[in-house]
Protein backbone atom coordinates (compact mmCIF):
# COMPACT_ATOMS: atom_id res chain seq x y z
CA UNK A 1 0.00 0.00 0.00
CA UNK A 2 3.07 2.29 0.62
CA UNK A 3 3.51 2.18 -3.23
CA UNK A 4 0.25 3.88 -3.77
CA UNK A 5 0.89 6.35 -1.42
CA UNK A 6 4.01 7.38 -2.71
CA UNK A 7 1.96 7.35 -5.73
CA UNK A 8 -0.19 9.82 -4.70
CA UNK A 9 1.88 12.06 -2.74
CA UNK A 10 4.12 12.47 -5.66
CA UNK A 11 1.09 12.97 -8.06
CA UNK A 12 -0.01 15.93 -5.43
CA UNK A 13 3.35 17.26 -5.43
CA UNK A 14 3.68 17.35 -9.40
CA UNK A 15 -0.12 19.13 -9.33
CA UNK A 16 1.05 21.88 -7.15
CA UNK A 17 4.47 22.56 -8.04
CA UNK A 18 4.87 25.52 -10.51
CA UNK A 19 8.03 27.10 -11.06
CA UNK A 20 9.93 23.08 -12.43
CA UNK A 21 12.18 20.78 -10.39
CA UNK A 22 13.22 24.05 -7.48
CA UNK A 23 9.60 24.17 -6.47
CA UNK A 24 9.24 20.66 -5.51
CA UNK A 25 12.07 20.69 -2.96
CA UNK A 26 9.76 22.13 -0.45
CA UNK A 27 6.69 19.85 -1.49
CA UNK A 28 8.87 16.42 -1.35
CA UNK A 29 10.75 17.75 2.40
CA UNK A 30 7.17 18.32 3.74
CA UNK A 31 5.55 14.93 2.36
CA UNK A 32 8.52 12.73 2.83
CA UNK A 33 10.79 13.78 5.60
CA UNK A 34 7.64 14.46 7.92
CA UNK A 35 6.47 10.87 7.80
CA UNK A 36 9.84 9.88 8.93
CA UNK A 37 10.83 7.69 5.32
CA UNK A 38 13.76 9.99 4.87
CA UNK A 39 16.48 12.06 7.04
CA UNK A 40 16.46 15.88 6.57
CA UNK A 41 20.09 14.65 6.19
CA UNK A 42 19.42 11.86 3.20
CA UNK A 43 16.75 14.36 1.54
CA UNK A 44 19.76 17.16 0.94
CA UNK A 45 22.47 14.22 -0.30
CA UNK A 46 19.42 13.54 -2.84
CA UNK A 47 19.17 16.85 -3.82
CA UNK A 48 22.80 16.54 -4.63
CA UNK A 49 22.74 13.53 -6.19
CA UNK A 50 19.28 14.90 -8.34
CA UNK A 51 21.39 18.34 -9.00
CA UNK A 52 24.68 16.81 -10.39
CA UNK A 53 22.86 13.76 -12.40
CA UNK A 54 21.65 14.56 -15.79
CA UNK A 55 17.47 15.07 -16.51
CA UNK A 56 14.74 17.01 -15.03
CA UNK A 57 15.72 17.43 -11.49
CA UNK A 58 11.94 16.68 -10.93
CA UNK A 59 12.47 13.04 -12.14
CA UNK A 60 15.59 12.38 -10.55
CA UNK A 61 14.80 13.29 -7.25
CA UNK A 62 11.26 11.09 -7.64
CA UNK A 63 13.07 8.07 -8.76
CA UNK A 64 15.42 8.13 -6.37
CA UNK A 65 13.10 9.38 -3.12
CA UNK A 66 11.33 6.35 -4.56
CA UNK A 67 14.25 3.74 -4.35
CA UNK A 68 15.14 4.87 -0.81
CA UNK A 69 11.88 4.36 0.72
CA UNK A 70 10.90 0.92 -1.17
CA UNK A 71 13.26 0.10 -3.90
CA UNK A 72 12.59 -0.13 -7.68
CA UNK A 73 8.99 -0.35 -7.58
CA UNK A 74 9.07 3.44 -5.42
CA UNK A 75 11.12 4.42 -8.13
CA UNK A 76 8.22 3.69 -10.63
CA UNK A 77 5.34 4.73 -8.49
CA UNK A 78 7.39 8.30 -7.74
CA UNK A 79 8.22 8.50 -11.54
CA UNK A 80 5.02 8.07 -12.36
CA UNK A 81 2.98 10.19 -9.91
CA UNK A 82 5.06 13.28 -10.98
CA UNK A 83 4.88 12.94 -14.10
CA UNK A 84 1.06 12.10 -14.77
CA UNK A 85 -0.39 15.23 -13.84
CA UNK A 86 1.53 17.43 -16.28
CA UNK A 87 0.71 14.91 -18.86
CA UNK A 88 -2.62 14.31 -18.14
CA UNK A 89 -3.29 18.33 -18.15
CA UNK A 90 -1.54 18.92 -21.28
CA UNK A 91 -3.67 16.55 -22.74
CA UNK A 92 -6.89 18.21 -21.39
CA UNK A 93 -6.44 21.50 -21.60
CA UNK A 94 -3.37 22.21 -23.74
CA UNK A 95 -6.21 24.07 -26.38
CA UNK A 96 -8.09 25.70 -23.84
CA UNK A 97 -4.39 26.81 -22.35
CA UNK A 98 -3.13 28.69 -25.46
CA UNK A 99 -6.17 30.62 -25.71
CA UNK A 100 -6.03 32.02 -22.49
CA UNK A 101 -3.11 32.13 -22.36
CA UNK A 102 -2.94 36.15 -21.66
CA UNK A 103 -6.24 36.14 -19.82
CA UNK A 104 -6.10 38.41 -16.60
CA UNK A 105 -7.17 35.51 -14.32
CA UNK A 106 -4.29 33.52 -15.26
CA UNK A 107 -2.21 36.72 -14.61
CA UNK A 108 -4.05 36.84 -10.87
CA UNK A 109 -3.50 33.60 -10.42
CA UNK A 110 0.58 33.53 -10.80
CA UNK A 111 0.94 37.12 -9.17
CA UNK A 112 -0.69 35.44 -6.08
CA UNK A 113 0.94 32.45 -6.01
CA UNK A 114 4.96 33.15 -7.21
CA UNK A 115 5.95 35.04 -3.64
CA UNK A 116 4.25 32.08 -2.15
CA UNK A 117 6.76 29.76 -4.00
CA UNK A 118 9.65 32.31 -3.22
CA UNK A 119 8.43 31.60 0.19
CA UNK A 120 8.53 28.18 0.29
CA UNK A 121 11.98 27.96 -1.48
CA UNK A 122 13.50 30.21 1.26
CA UNK A 123 12.28 27.29 3.44
CA UNK A 124 13.71 24.67 2.02
CA UNK A 125 16.61 26.46 1.82
CA UNK A 126 16.80 26.76 5.76
CA UNK A 127 15.14 23.40 6.26
CA UNK A 128 18.46 21.95 4.26
CA UNK A 129 20.67 24.52 6.13
CA UNK A 130 19.52 23.83 9.59
CA UNK A 131 20.87 20.02 8.93
CA UNK A 132 24.00 20.72 6.63
CA UNK A 133 25.39 24.04 8.63
CA UNK A 134 25.65 22.71 11.76
CA UNK A 135 27.80 19.86 13.46
CA UNK A 136 25.19 18.58 15.29
CA UNK A 137 21.32 17.65 14.22
CA UNK A 138 18.77 20.53 15.48
CA UNK A 139 18.05 19.83 18.59
CA UNK A 140 20.92 18.19 19.74
CA UNK A 141 23.16 21.56 20.34
CA UNK A 142 25.16 21.77 22.98
CA UNK A 143 26.10 25.16 24.87
CA UNK A 144 25.70 28.49 22.93
CA UNK A 145 23.94 28.48 19.18
CA UNK A 146 27.74 29.67 17.78
CA UNK A 147 29.83 27.01 19.31
CA UNK A 148 27.08 24.71 17.06
CA UNK A 149 27.68 25.88 13.41
CA UNK A 150 30.04 23.92 11.22
CA UNK A 151 32.25 26.87 9.70
CA UNK A 152 33.82 24.92 7.04
CA UNK A 153 30.39 24.19 5.39
CA UNK A 154 29.28 27.60 6.57
CA UNK A 155 32.21 28.57 3.90
CA UNK A 156 31.04 26.48 1.01
CA UNK A 157 27.55 27.55 1.31
CA UNK A 158 28.90 31.15 0.60
CA UNK A 159 31.80 30.15 -2.50
CA UNK A 160 28.98 28.35 -3.95
CA UNK A 161 26.75 31.11 -3.75
CA UNK A 162 29.54 33.80 -5.05
CA UNK A 163 30.48 31.01 -7.30
CA UNK A 164 27.45 30.97 -8.92
CA UNK A 165 26.60 35.12 -8.75
CA UNK A 166 30.05 36.55 -9.49
CA UNK A 167 31.64 33.51 -12.03
CA UNK A 168 28.50 31.95 -13.20
CA UNK A 169 29.90 28.59 -12.37
CA UNK A 170 28.25 25.63 -13.54
CA UNK A 171 26.02 24.37 -10.04
CA UNK A 172 27.61 20.68 -10.65
CA UNK A 173 31.21 22.04 -10.73
CA UNK A 174 29.98 23.88 -6.99
CA UNK A 175 28.59 21.13 -5.81
CA UNK A 176 31.77 18.46 -6.72
CA UNK A 177 34.23 21.74 -5.66
CA UNK A 178 31.83 21.13 -1.88
CA UNK A 179 32.52 17.99 -1.95
CA UNK A 180 36.22 18.07 -2.87
CA UNK A 181 36.84 21.34 -0.35
CA UNK A 182 35.42 19.23 2.55
CA UNK A 183 37.88 16.19 1.54
CA UNK A 184 40.85 18.44 1.69
CA UNK A 185 39.93 19.28 5.22
CA UNK A 186 39.51 15.83 6.34
CA UNK A 187 43.27 15.03 4.72
CA UNK A 188 44.59 17.82 6.60
CA UNK A 189 43.26 16.49 9.42
CA UNK A 190 41.06 19.88 10.46
CA UNK B 1 5.22 3.82 -41.61
CA UNK B 2 6.12 7.52 -41.76
CA UNK B 3 3.97 7.80 -38.79
CA UNK B 4 6.22 5.11 -36.90
CA UNK B 5 9.64 6.90 -38.17
CA UNK B 6 8.14 10.30 -36.44
CA UNK B 7 7.82 8.26 -33.16
CA UNK B 8 11.14 7.18 -32.94
CA UNK B 9 12.74 10.51 -34.21
CA UNK B 10 10.76 11.93 -31.43
CA UNK B 11 11.55 9.22 -28.56
CA UNK B 12 15.45 9.64 -29.17
CA UNK B 13 15.59 13.52 -29.86
CA UNK B 14 13.99 13.66 -26.05
CA UNK B 15 15.88 10.47 -25.11
CA UNK B 16 19.03 12.28 -25.86
CA UNK B 17 17.63 15.52 -24.73
CA UNK B 18 16.83 14.05 -21.04
CA UNK B 19 20.04 12.06 -20.67
CA UNK B 20 22.28 14.70 -21.68
CA UNK B 21 21.57 18.06 -20.04
CA UNK B 22 22.63 18.82 -16.81
CA UNK B 23 20.95 21.03 -14.07
CA UNK B 24 17.27 20.72 -14.73
CA UNK B 25 14.75 21.90 -17.21
CA UNK B 26 15.75 25.34 -17.23
CA UNK B 27 18.84 24.49 -18.53
CA UNK B 28 17.49 21.65 -21.54
CA UNK B 29 15.37 24.70 -22.95
CA UNK B 30 18.51 25.94 -25.26
CA UNK B 31 18.91 22.21 -26.40
CA UNK B 32 15.15 21.70 -26.65
CA UNK B 33 14.90 24.79 -29.06
CA UNK B 34 18.29 24.04 -31.07
CA UNK B 35 16.81 20.13 -31.58
CA UNK B 36 12.87 21.04 -32.24
CA UNK B 37 13.16 24.35 -34.17
CA UNK B 38 16.50 24.30 -36.00
CA UNK B 39 17.41 20.27 -36.05
CA UNK B 40 14.08 18.90 -37.19
CA UNK B 41 12.05 21.86 -38.05
CA UNK B 42 8.64 20.92 -36.06
CA UNK B 43 7.73 24.05 -35.02
CA UNK B 44 8.86 27.68 -35.76
CA UNK B 45 10.93 29.63 -33.29
CA UNK B 46 7.66 31.71 -32.87
CA UNK B 47 5.69 28.85 -31.76
CA UNK B 48 8.83 27.26 -29.48
CA UNK B 49 8.81 30.53 -27.38
CA UNK B 50 4.31 30.20 -26.86
CA UNK B 51 5.33 25.97 -26.04
CA UNK B 52 8.02 27.08 -23.50
CA UNK B 53 6.01 29.43 -21.98
CA UNK B 54 3.02 27.04 -21.48
CA UNK B 55 5.76 24.39 -19.96
CA UNK B 56 6.80 27.10 -17.63
CA UNK B 57 3.35 27.98 -16.05
CA UNK B 58 1.86 24.82 -16.05
CA UNK B 59 2.89 22.65 -12.95
CA UNK B 60 5.08 20.23 -12.93
CA UNK B 61 8.79 19.66 -14.41
CA UNK B 62 8.90 22.15 -17.11
CA UNK B 63 10.93 19.17 -18.92
CA UNK B 64 8.08 17.01 -19.32
CA UNK B 65 5.65 19.72 -19.97
CA UNK B 66 8.10 20.85 -22.46
CA UNK B 67 8.12 17.24 -23.82
CA UNK B 68 4.28 16.64 -23.80
CA UNK B 69 3.46 20.05 -25.41
CA UNK B 70 5.95 18.82 -28.55
CA UNK B 71 5.15 15.39 -28.71
CA UNK B 72 1.79 16.11 -29.17
CA UNK B 73 1.83 18.58 -31.61
CA UNK B 74 3.60 16.30 -33.72
CA UNK B 75 1.82 12.89 -33.24
CA UNK B 76 -1.17 13.02 -30.69
CA UNK B 77 -1.42 11.10 -27.75
CA UNK B 78 0.80 8.79 -28.65
CA UNK B 79 3.15 11.23 -29.29
CA UNK B 80 2.78 13.07 -26.27
CA UNK B 81 3.47 9.33 -24.32
CA UNK B 82 6.60 8.43 -26.50
CA UNK B 83 8.20 12.04 -26.26
CA UNK B 84 7.71 11.97 -22.46
CA UNK B 85 8.87 8.55 -21.86
CA UNK B 86 12.15 9.50 -23.86
CA UNK B 87 12.66 12.81 -21.67
CA UNK B 88 12.26 10.39 -18.34
CA UNK B 89 13.60 7.21 -18.83
CA UNK B 90 17.58 8.49 -18.90
CA UNK B 91 17.01 9.97 -15.60
CA UNK B 92 15.22 7.07 -14.07
CA UNK B 93 17.92 4.29 -15.07
CA UNK B 94 20.89 6.38 -14.50
CA UNK B 95 19.24 7.49 -10.63
CA UNK B 96 18.36 3.67 -9.97
CA UNK B 97 22.31 2.72 -11.04
CA UNK B 98 23.41 5.63 -8.65
CA UNK B 99 20.89 4.98 -5.89
CA UNK B 100 22.29 1.01 -5.69
CA UNK B 101 25.84 1.89 -6.04
CA UNK B 102 25.15 5.08 -3.54
CA UNK B 103 23.71 2.77 -1.13
CA UNK B 104 26.58 0.79 -1.25
CA UNK B 105 28.92 3.41 -0.54
CA UNK B 106 27.12 5.55 1.81
CA UNK B 107 28.78 4.42 4.86
CA UNK B 108 32.01 4.43 3.15
CA UNK B 109 34.28 7.42 5.63
CA UNK B 110 35.11 9.71 2.02
CA UNK B 111 31.97 9.69 0.52
CA UNK B 112 30.14 11.13 3.89
CA UNK B 113 32.91 13.36 3.81
CA UNK B 114 32.00 14.37 0.30
CA UNK B 115 28.76 14.66 1.22
CA UNK B 116 29.16 17.13 3.59
CA UNK B 117 30.43 19.20 1.79
CA UNK B 118 27.75 18.18 -0.82
CA UNK B 119 24.97 19.42 1.24
CA UNK B 120 26.70 23.15 1.97
CA UNK B 121 27.00 23.70 -1.48
CA UNK B 122 23.31 22.51 -1.99
CA UNK B 123 22.00 25.22 0.49
CA UNK B 124 24.07 27.93 -1.45
CA UNK B 125 22.08 26.36 -4.60
CA UNK B 126 18.97 26.85 -3.16
CA UNK B 127 19.24 30.06 -1.74
CA UNK B 128 20.34 31.29 -5.02
CA UNK B 129 17.23 29.63 -7.25
CA UNK B 130 15.35 31.66 -4.36
CA UNK B 131 16.48 34.60 -5.09
CA UNK B 132 16.53 34.67 -8.80
CA UNK B 133 12.65 33.51 -8.34
CA UNK B 134 12.27 36.46 -5.57
CA UNK B 135 13.20 39.14 -8.52
CA UNK B 136 10.99 37.80 -11.10
CA UNK B 137 8.51 37.20 -9.13
CA UNK B 138 8.05 40.01 -6.16
CA UNK B 139 7.67 43.54 -8.37
CA UNK B 140 6.04 45.67 -5.46
CA UNK B 141 4.81 45.55 -2.01
CA UNK B 142 1.49 43.47 -2.18
CA UNK B 143 4.44 40.65 -3.67
CA UNK B 144 6.81 41.09 -0.14
CA UNK B 145 3.09 41.11 1.78
CA UNK B 146 2.30 37.70 0.57
CA UNK B 147 6.07 36.07 0.73
CA UNK B 148 5.91 37.40 4.85
CA UNK B 149 2.42 35.95 4.93
CA UNK B 150 3.67 32.96 3.41
CA UNK B 151 6.94 32.87 5.47
CA UNK B 152 4.71 33.38 8.86
CA UNK B 153 2.00 31.16 7.67
CA UNK B 154 4.66 28.26 6.83
CA UNK B 155 6.88 28.58 10.42
CA UNK B 156 4.53 29.59 12.85
CA UNK B 157 1.25 28.06 12.16
CA UNK B 158 2.72 25.18 10.43
CA UNK B 159 0.51 25.54 7.26
CA UNK B 160 0.80 23.09 4.42
CA UNK B 161 2.82 24.21 1.46
CA UNK B 162 0.07 23.14 -1.12
CA UNK B 163 -2.43 25.02 1.28
CA UNK B 164 -0.25 28.45 0.51
CA UNK B 165 0.01 27.95 -3.12
CA UNK B 166 -3.50 27.32 -3.29
CA UNK B 167 -4.44 30.56 -0.90
CA UNK B 168 -1.70 32.46 -3.22
CA UNK B 169 -3.08 31.86 -6.07
CA UNK B 170 -6.86 32.58 -4.84
CA UNK B 171 -5.85 36.18 -3.40
CA UNK B 172 -4.71 36.88 -6.78
CA UNK B 173 -7.38 36.08 -8.76
CA UNK B 174 -9.54 37.65 -6.15
CA UNK B 175 -7.21 40.64 -6.65
CA UNK B 176 -7.63 40.77 -10.36
CA UNK B 177 -11.05 40.47 -10.34
CA UNK B 178 -11.36 43.22 -7.82
CA UNK B 179 -9.16 45.66 -9.77
CA UNK B 180 -9.15 44.71 -13.57
CA UNK B 181 -8.03 47.85 -14.45
CA UNK B 182 -4.78 47.88 -12.57
CA UNK B 183 -2.02 46.62 -14.40
CA UNK B 184 0.13 44.72 -12.12
CA UNK B 185 3.09 42.79 -12.44
CA UNK B 186 5.27 42.55 -15.31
Amino acid sequence: MMILELFWIFFKIGLFSFGGGYAMIPLIQNEIVSRGWLTAEGFANIVGIAEMTPGPIAINMATFVGYKTIGVFGSVGATLGVALPSILLILLVSKVFFTYQKHPLKKGLFYGMRPVIVGLILSAAYFIAETSLFIVKPGEWSGHFLANIDWVSVGIALLTVLGMRKLKLHPILLLGIGGAVRIGFKLLGL
Amino acid sequence: MKEKRILRTLFWTFFKIGGFTFGGGYAMIPLIEREVVDTHHWVSREEILDILAVAQSLPGAIAINSSTLIGYKMAGKTGALISTLGMILPSFLIILLIATVFSAFQENEWVRTAFVGIRAAVVGLIAIAGYNMFKAAVKDMIGVGILVATLILLFLLDVHPILLLIGGAGFGILLYSLFPEKRRGS
